[in-house]
Formats: C-alpha cells, structure tokens, sequence
C-alpha cells in the first residue's frame, strides 16, 4: 500500500474487470503480468473482449510474454518502450467506444502516463482501474525547467535536463502523470542530503 | 437556509407554451442583477398562496453567464400540492415572488468529448438550457427529446430551429419510442449522457446504460421529487425544543421552518444531501423518498432528508 498525506498523492486498488464492459483495453508493464492473470486469467469470454498492450520492463519474470501469449486474449499488441505502448494505446482509445474498460498495471511510473492517456480520451480517472507492480520508480517534472525524468528511485535526485538537484514531492499532477520534482539546495547551493530511495 | 442570498423578483413575460406549461421571466424589482449561472441550476421559489408558504425548486432555462433575466416553465400536474397549479392561475406580468440563488447540482461535464442529452416531457428545462451552452461552445452533442403528443412539446418547435439535425424527437401517440440501446451503442469513450424526465424514464435510461458498460462517472441524472404526501404526525426538534404537525401535504422542511427554524436545504427534491438530518428517535416507521441515502442508510434509520422523507406513525425526534 503506498500512502502519503499528500492528497494528489495517487493510490492503486487491484484491476477487477466490469463484466457489463463492451471492450478491455489493458495497458501491462512487464510486473503487471501477474495482476492481470489474477484478475482475467480463466475467463475466456471476458479475455475474447480484451485487447492487450504490453511492454517489458527489466523486473519481470523471465517467461512473461510467453505466459501472456498463453491467456488468449483477443488481441496483443507488444511495444518496445513505454513511450511506443502509449502510441497505440492512444490509436486505440481514438477509436474505443463508451463500454470500452481501461485498465493499467505496471510501476508508477507508467500508471501515471497511462491514465493521462485515458484521461486524455475523456475517461474519467475513477474509472480507470489501476494496480501497481513491480517498481516504485517515479516520473518526476522538474518545476524549474518543466523537463521530464522518468525512472526515479530516490529523492534526491538529478533532473534529467538541467541537472538541478531536486526533491521529489508527493505532490502529483494527473494531467501530466509526474510527480513534483523541487530544488533542494536552492537556498544553501551544494548541501545536498544523501539520497533515499523510495520505500511506498 | 439555501446558503445563498434571497432576490425579491418581478414576473415581466408570463405565457402559456402549451395548455399545460407556463413560461415565467422575471428581473429584479431593484432593477440589480441576478447572479449568472450555468446550463443545469436551478432556482427555488418561495410562492405566497394565501395557505402555507410553498418553495419549490425550478430548472432555469437558457443559460445566462452573464446575468440577465430568470426564465423558468412550470407543467401545471394533477398531483400537485397546489405550486403549479398557483403559478398557472395566480402568477402572472407584476407578480412578485422571491427566488434563491441558483445552485446547479447538474452542471455540464466539460471535460466530456460528446454529450448525449436525453429529456422526457418537462425534463426539457435543464436539457435545453445545456444544449444551448453546448451549442455555444461548439461542443458535439445530440439531443432526444420525448414527448406525449406535439402540442405538449413544448420548446419543440424552437428547438428545431435552433439545434436542426441534433434534435430528435419522439412523440409517443404517433408510437415513436425513445431506443436508449441504440442510442448508446456506437457513442465514442469520453461521451457523457445526461437525463432528466419522469422517475421511470431517468431509472430506464440509466439501467440501459450501466448495461452497456457505462461507467458512473459518465451519467448524469436530474430528479427533484415533489414531497410525498401522508398521514400528518408530530416532530419535536431536540436541540431548539420547538415542536410542529406536519400536515397532510407538507413536507418535514417545511413544517419546520413554518415552525421558525431555518434548517438547510439546496434542492428540497431528494437529489442534493443538504438538508440529511439526524433521526433522535422516532415513534413508527421512516418513509424515504429521497435519492441521496443508500439503501443501507436508508435500512439503519438513523438520517433522514427532511425536504421528501416523513414518518409513518406519531412521533419523529430530530437532532435540529
Ligand atoms: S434539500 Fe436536497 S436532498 Fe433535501
């Protein structure tokens, strides 16, 4: 369970599927594999109505797609990267219908991008099931210079564009899926705290 | 207590639109402005009928956001508790009634893609009032609008005009029938649905969706219920040790404040949540009329909504 007193901070529930949805569309993070077979592995008339984007991530198991392969979803689109996997899932919520379900696994990091995504296409976030596997690894939006680092473990940490050291909030922005990255030594140049990585 | 300010209002256009629906404008007798408000709210009037002080809850038509005249349509209906039927013989051009601020407990969802807007009979109020913000807006949407027969259509021809092929109507005696499926099915993600009608229309329109898959968050529903009438009983307010009858065709909220006791309210229609009152104890068995409770709220007994709900028995004690 990942709390925080941070209100925009976002929390995750377990993907349950509306057996009343016309359409599944899944978007899976290597990890995530295994909260998606909890939740439709078995059901073949509820896997014949799912379309399935996927793409790996270093933790996952090793035989992942095969496994995925194995559920006989209606349709399997594999993307290399997270950024390609949001491609086609926005190509495919383009052309969804109302009744179309989205759900998303995988680590914050790609939750986040994934229900802006949804979000995007005029579903509303709470009913976009979400359940978070695998890493805690953080988008973060650097406040300075608004550029985006993906991947983040540890606070602090440097932005990925102008190399400023920043905090990283648990302030969250929906709209952009990232996390709140801050300078944090702003007021006293170079004491910089040792970093820490994030434990939920 | 709406929360808002009160305005003291003069009826200056008064019409019937059909044999059984009365179109009202009013302007401020002060000659100041109304406050603007948003395709959806509603107003509540406070009518003297000579009897006992009404206050009804009345979709505003047509959008104002910049804070004109006041329009409402009111159907004159059988079982009424004597509103509509005041407003259709007694209200006309020089009347002055008082009205609250408007609260939209039905606003338009602007971050949909598409809106589909459903209305049966006077359920038009509010659909057209966000039609045309949506029309203004260029926003995509559709409009079905179910009526009895034409004559009782009202706004049908005006509609027409206004929003062409985006309109269709249906109109039960030619046995033209509202295909909630069919509408449903080909609609894109991001499209909202929004209804307003009669009680059994509102529960099919939304059952049809929820079965299609749509999500909660996408529908969208305006219901005010008139006060179910019943036999009259006692309530004793805890707190301010006033005691009141609520009559036959009173509404709790209204033999309370009859009473001197300002209790809150938004909608008194059962819709809102305003005016949920802690039930102390009660001498025979909760009657709720109301749309906010759940059934398992509704089951403990220990909350009412004042402004639909009433006791069937001798006695209510309220936490007010
Ligand atoms: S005033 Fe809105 S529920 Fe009673």
């Amino acid at each position: 369970m990942l709390l925080s007193e941070i209100k925009s901070r976002p929390t995750y529930g377990s993907l349950s599927p509306s057996p009343l949805a016309t359409r599944h569309i899944v978007a899976i993070e290597g990890a995530g594999i295994k909260a998606f077979e909890a939740a439709f592995a078995g059901k073949a008339a509820l896997l014949g109505r799912t379309t399935v984007v996927f793409t790996p991530s270093p933790d996952m198991p090793p035989d992942t797609l095969g496994r995925l392969e194995a559920l006989g979803v209606d349709a399997l689109h594999v993307s290399p990267s997270v950024e390609t996997l949001l491609v086609r899932l926005a190509g495919l919520l383009a052309t969804a219908t109302m009744g179309t379900e989205l759900s998303v696994t995988g680590s914050e990091n790609f939750i986040g991008q994934a229900v802006a995504v949804g979000m995007a296409h005029g579903i509303g976030h709470r009913s976009i099931a979400t359940e978070h596997s695998g890493s805690l690894a953080r988008r973060v939006q650097c406040v300075h210079c608004k550029g985006f680092t993906g991947g983040v473990t540890e606070s602090p940490v440097a932005c990925g564009h102008c190399g400023l050291m920043l905090l990283v909030r648990d302030h969250y922005s929906r709209r952009l899926g990232a996390f709140m990255g801050v300078c944090i030594d702003a007021e006293a140049p170079g004491d910089i705290p040792a970093p820490e990585a994030f434990h939920a | 207590m709406s929360g808002g300010e009160d305005f003291r209002v003069r009826v200056v256009e008064a019409e019937n639109v059909t044999p059984t629906i009365r179109r009202l404008r009013m302007l401020r007798c002060d000659g100041g402005a109304l406050p603007p408000y948003a395709a959806g709210a509603h107003t509540v009037l406070t009518l003297e009928t000579g009897g006992p002080k009404l206050r009804n809850a009345y979709s505003l038509l047509g959008s104002t956001l910049s804070g004109g005249a006041y329009e409402i349509a009111v159907l004159r209906t059988e079982a009424s508790r004597g509103g509509s039927a005041f407003i259709h013989a007694a209200v006309g051009v020089g009347t002055e009634l008082t009205l609250s601020t408007p609260v939209n407990l039905f606003p338009v969802h602007h971050l949909a893609r598409r809106h589909v807007l459903v209305a049966g009979g006077i359920g038009i109020t509010p659909i057209a009032a966000m039609a045309a913000e949506l029309s203004a807006m260029n926003a995509p949407f559709e409009l079905h609008y179910a009526v009895r027969d034409e004559a009782l259509g009202a706004f049908a021809g005006d509609l027409a005009l206004r929003h062409g092929a985006k309109l269709r109507l249906y109109v039960s005696r030619r046995q033209e029938r509202l295909a909630v499926r069919e509408i449903l099915q080909h609609q894109p993600l991001g499209t909202h649905l929004y209804v307003c009608g009669p009680e059994r229309m509102i529960e099919a329109v939304l059952g049809d969706a929820r079965a299609a898959g749509w999500p909660e968050d996408s529908l969208h529903a305006e219901r005010f219920l008139a006060p179910a009438g019943g036999e009259p009983f006692a309530v004793r307010l805890a707190r301010s040790g006033l005691m009141a009858t609520v009559g036959e065709h009173q509404s709790l909220l209204e033999a309370i404040e009859a009473a001197g006791v300002d209790a809150p309210y938004l909608c008194r229609g059962g819709a809102c949540g305003q005016c949920e009152t802690t039930v102390v104890a009660a001498d025979g068995s909760l009657r709720h009329h109301d749309h906010f409770l759940s059934d398992a709220e509704k089951a403990a007994g220990d909350k009412i909504m004042i402004c639909v709900s009433r006791l069937e028995g001798r006695e209510l004690v309220l936490d007010l």
